[in-house]
């Protein structure tokens, strides 16, 4: 994966968000290229979603530079976000909505055409092998398959960077095996994956990874870059050998 | 254009699914409607009067003939002194005690002054003023039956003949008077409740957050929420027209399509307040205080059920910008005696304002980021 | 325990928007009531059509717009400008005097004076047709002041307990017992539906408190919440709008106790019976405040209502907590005037308790 200006789709320079005295981003800096699997790790409260709600125009950044997709988070956030797909932290499809309507709904909102809607929910429906379950409400569904639902929606408007906020929680271990190989899969089509995880093995997944630890980003580089910058046999030391470190973690 | 589409689409899909909310929608305004209107009154009629008469002559029975005569008034008991008397007021048992005292009929046959003793229970100030109104009318009648009685002697030519003419409600049937109201009420509860919770549960269920990435813009999103409300809202308004006309018999002698017009514009400052209510809350539950606290004093202070003219100036003054009151007063115009537009007009501008002002204070409160 | 019910008052003092609701709205509510909103008549608009416009006409107008109960809003000139004020809303009354009034109240008598009321709100329109049709009787009997005064019957009325006809009066018991109502069932329904939604609930039943305990120690702030407020209205009532206070205060504060406890075993059962906020706050919308707030008698005389309605008011508790507010507070009974209404209270507190724990048990079963 080439590192240059050009393939660059996300860039960030001293990112600061306060609210009121609480610094949330003290002075992040970091770069995002086309196509690479970003892990944003950190302890709660650290600081990502703070981070990843700014980059996806949620919040307002008390100062610094941002760019996602090329563009300006301060004055084009429209464009950014046609650029973009996100799925939070708190599941965020409509449970009284069935599965067909929940892609119609959010495929109508990102302005594609009916037959587009139609031709891609069967498409995603078909590689979730969920095309049977097309006319189920959401609220009846099995809580793997909704996230992967989620995620299926996300990408419905085909964006060049994709969102995760903790995608996993709560998840079998084989539901987020198969989420993952949902997100190779997306990242294998040129997709920028820029995902929040607690769970270190996860971390390993990714192509980079950078950790937060109150607020300021510790380390950034690729997973076995970092242990053996850290002399560690895994992902879980060198996150348990900085996050000790901070202050306002392991509370909760 | 389309991305409204779409966004209504969801929104009737989840109204229409959801098998709580359509009930509550559709069938409890009619009950309300229903229900208020017969429990809604400050009419007064079959007060209970309490009797003591101590002078048992042709005249005190003359008397209490004239008052089990009238409709406003049923027999609760005959006492035989006052104390009696007093003890069923305290007991709450009677609301109102006549007592006759001895002599009456020989002093008035003396052509003397003779007094008779009403009592009423005024814990309910309004309904007191009104019950001793009905009671002395039929008293003074009654003088007019002895003055006649008397002879061309005793009788006062009257000078001043007054004719009262009641218009537009010659029957004084109070059902009249509330149900147009009423109507403005229960509108005024769905289009506020209902819009300012479908807001707050988007933001309690976290899809507030889904839409927020999404490069929807502000006034799509606004319409797609509002509209739904809005037309059930007006489609609401008119099955209580119908059902005002079928089963109370209510006149509708202005034009529907100018009350639905007017309406129309109504409900968009129900909605922006609802809307508002929405901004400022985080749950469902204050988002309900806030729009409850609101919609109370609106009601309150609206003339639904109190003369808005007695209000002290102060109050009058806040009135101006107390939607429910503009309505109520235009809705009573134009059901019951027939105003047209152009009378109606000045009340219409305010209205229009008033929507203008709070929509935007609503779309501005609205942000997509925070 | 203890550290229990701290917890509650954290939750309830802590949101500070329902806080301020649920102190503001009862002090604002007793202000309007007290200040702004009234059925009596005053300043009504009325407008004056005088075709003769001589001593004796303007003498009328001078005693009619002197009452206080009436405002000259137009001056019209022809009686078809009647219609149009009407229909402009502007007018409640439009007074007519025929021509040559005065001459024909002196030479032949009577002289008409006409009353045209607008009835789209018929008590008003009653009230004034009857107070100006006093107004005319009274200058007639000044005119007739010289001749010998007329065997009648005068009639001293005697307004009991409110003898200035104050609303608030009226509507201090009512709002005491909406707030109570308000306050005990809705608030604890939908504070214990949110512990079951959220799935605290099931962390409070594995620990140790008994659910007995959990019950009590959910009420608790809600019992003082309630009582201070319904303290705040009392002193409201007394200080601003010098209502009375005849009975014991003792006895009052005994019976709200009951009523109390009587709204918050509503208030549980609601919750036994929703499994999500949202159902715990429209059940108690729909079943608990407005039937509370039409048929308990707070604003509306149940009297008047038809008698199937007001067989069903007897199932309201509001309804007889108010009468024993208004026994207590303005008539200045004792409790051998409230008993009855007092054992109705106690039975339906005792049936709702039975009910709760009936359904807590199938569940917990």
């Amino acid at each position: 994966m080439e590192s240059t200006a050009n393939n660059r789709v996300i860039h960030v320079r001293e990112l600061v968000k306060k609210f009121g005295d609480f610094v949330a981003n003290d002075h992040l800096n970091f770069d995002v290229y086309a196509g690479e699997i970003f892990g944003f790790l950190g302890a709660n409260g650290a600081g990502k979603t703070t981070a990843m709600k700014i980059l996806c125009g949620l919040q307002r950044p008390s100062s610094g530079t941002i760019e996602v997709a090329g563009f300006d988070v301060y004055k084009q956030s429209d464009q950014i976000k046609k650029n973009i797909g996100y799925m939070s932290q708190r599941f965020s499809l409509y449970e009284d909505l069935t599965v067909k309507e929940n892609f119609q709904f959010y495929g109508g909102i990102y302005g594609l055409s009916a037959t587009e809607i139609k031709d891609r929910t069967r498409q995603m429906l078909e590689s979730l092998q969920m095309t049977t379950s097309a006319d189920m409400i959401l609220r009846d569904i099995p809580l793997g398959w909704k996230q992967k639902l989620a995620f299926s929606v996300a990408m419905v408007h085909r964006p060049k960077i994709v969102f995760l906020d903790e995608p996993t929680g709560g998840v079998d271990p084989i539901t987020r095996r198969q989420f993952w190989e949902m997100i190779y899969e997306a990242a294998s089509k040129g997709v920028t994956v820029f995902v929040t995880t607690h769970y270190m093995d996860e971390a390993e997944y990714c192509n980079r990874i950078s950790i937060m630890v109150d607020g300021r980003i510790e380390a950034l580089d690729s997973p076995a870059a970092l242990k053996a910058k850290y002399n560690a046999a895994t992902m879980d030391e060198v996150f348990i050998r900085l996050a000790r470190a901070g202050v306002r973690s392991m509370n909760g | 254009m389309r991305i409204i589409f779409y966004i209504l689409q969801k929104e009737f899909r989840q109204i229409f699914r959801d098998k709580v909310m359509l009930p509550i929608i559709i069938v409890i305004p009619m009950i309300q409607l229903f229900i208020l209107s017969y429990t809604a009154t400050f009419e007064i009629k079959n007060t209970r009067l309490s009797i003591v008469d101590q002078d048992k002559s042709t005249t005190s029975r003359a008397l209490i003939s004239k008052f089990s005569g009238s409709s406003f008034f049923t027999i609760a008991s005959y006492e035989t002194s006052y104390e009696d008397g007093m003890e069923r007021i305290k007991t709450g048992t009677t609301d109102q005690l006549l007592v006759i005292g001895k002599d009456t009929e020989k002093k008035l046959s003396r052509k003397e002054e003779a007094s008779v003793l009403l009592v009423t229970n005024a814990i309910n100030g309004s309904a007191a003023s009104l019950m001793n109104a009905y009671a002395s009318g039929i008293i003074n009648d009654f003088n007019r039956f002895i003055l006649e009685d008397q002879g061309p002697a005793g009788a006062v030519p009257a000078l001043i003949a007054v004719q009262s003419r009641h218009w537009y409600n010659p029957k004084l049937d109070y059902k009249t008077f509330m149900v147009p109201g009423i109507l403005v009420l229960l509108v005024t509860l769905i289009g506020m409740f209902l819009s300012g919770m479908n807001i707050v549960k988007e933001k309690e269920k976290g899809t507030i957050e889904q839409i927020n990435v999404t490069p929807i813009k502000k006034y799509q999103f606004m319409i797609g929420k509002l509209l739904p409300f809005w037309l059930l809202a007006l489609f609401e308004l008119m099955i209580g027209l119908a059902f005002a006309r079928l089963v109370f018999s209510i006149p509708m002698e202005g034009s529907v399509v100018l009350l639905l017009g007017i309406a129309s514009v109504y409900l968009l400052v129900v909605l922006g307040l609802g809307l508002l209510a929405s901004t400022v809350s985080d749950t469902m539950q204050q988002a309900m205080f806030i729009s409850w606290f609101f919609v109370v004093i609106f009601i309150l202070m609206s003339g639904l059920f109190t003369p808005v003219e007695s209000m002290p100036a102060w109050a009058q003054n806040l009135n101006r910008l107390n939607p429910v009151a503009y309505f109520i007063q235009i809705n009573r115009m134009i059901m019951l005696k027939g105003s047209g537009f152009q009378e109606v007009s000045g009340l219409f501008v305010a209205l229009c304002v008033y929507a203008a002002a709070i929509l935007s204070i609503a779309v501005k409160r609205y942000k997509k980021t925070a | 325990m203890k550290g229990f019910i701290i917890k509650e008052f954290m939750h309830i003092f802590r949101d500070r928007r329902t806080m301020l609701i649920l102190f503001g709205m009862p002090i604002i509510q007793i202000l309007l009531f007290g200040y702004a909103i009234t059925n009596e008549i005053n300043n009504a608009q009325i407008a004056i059509l005088d075709h003769s416009n001589d001593q004796s006409t303007r003498e009328i107008t001078q005693k009619i717009l002197s009452s206080g109960y009436f405002a000259l809003n137009t001056k019209l000139n022809s009686a078809e400008e009647i219609e149009k004020v009407f229909r402009e809303g502007k007018i409640k009354e439009a007074i007519v005097f025929e021509s040559d009034f005065d001459k024909k109240l002196r030479n032949a008598p009577p002289a008409s004076l006409q009353l045209i009321t607008d009835a789209s709100d018929p008590n008003t329109a009653n009230l004034l047709s009857n107070y100006t049709q006093a107004i005319a009787l009274d200058y007639q009997k000044q005119l007739t002041a010289a001749m010998p005064a007329p065997a009648r019957l005068n009639i001293q009325s005697t307004m009991q307990y409110n003898p200035e006809l104050k609303g608030v009066f009226m509507f201090v018991p009512g709002t005491i017992t909406i707030l109570l109502m308000l306050i005990s069932a809705m608030m604890t329904s939908i504070s214990i539906a949110r512990e079951k939604e959220t799935g605290t609930m099931e962390v409070l039943l594995v620990s140790p408190l008994k659910p007995f305990h959990i019950i009590v120690g959910k009420v608790i702030p809600y019992i003082l919440l309630s009582f201070i407020n319904a303290l705040i209205i009392l002193v409201l009532a007394a200080t601003v709008f010098g209502m009375p206070f005849q009975g014991s205060l003792l006895l009052l504060l005994l019976e709200s106790i009951l009523f109390i406890v009587m709204a918050l075993s509503m208030g549980i059962l609601i919750s036994t019976v929703s499994n999500s906020q949202q159902t715990a706050m429209l059940l108690s919308m729909f079943a608990l405040m407005l039937p509370t707030i039409l048929l308990s008698g707070f604003i509306f005389p149940i009297e008047n209502m038809p008698f199937p309605l007001q067989i069903f008011s007897h199932i309201m508790p509001s309804k007889w907590f108010i009468i024993i507010i208004k026994n207590i507070m303005l008539k200045g009974l004792g409790i051998a005037y409230v008993w009855k209404e007092t054992l109705i209270l106690v039975a339906m507190t005792f049936f709702f308790i039975g009910l709760s724990v009936k359904k807590f048990n199938i569940r917990l079963g």
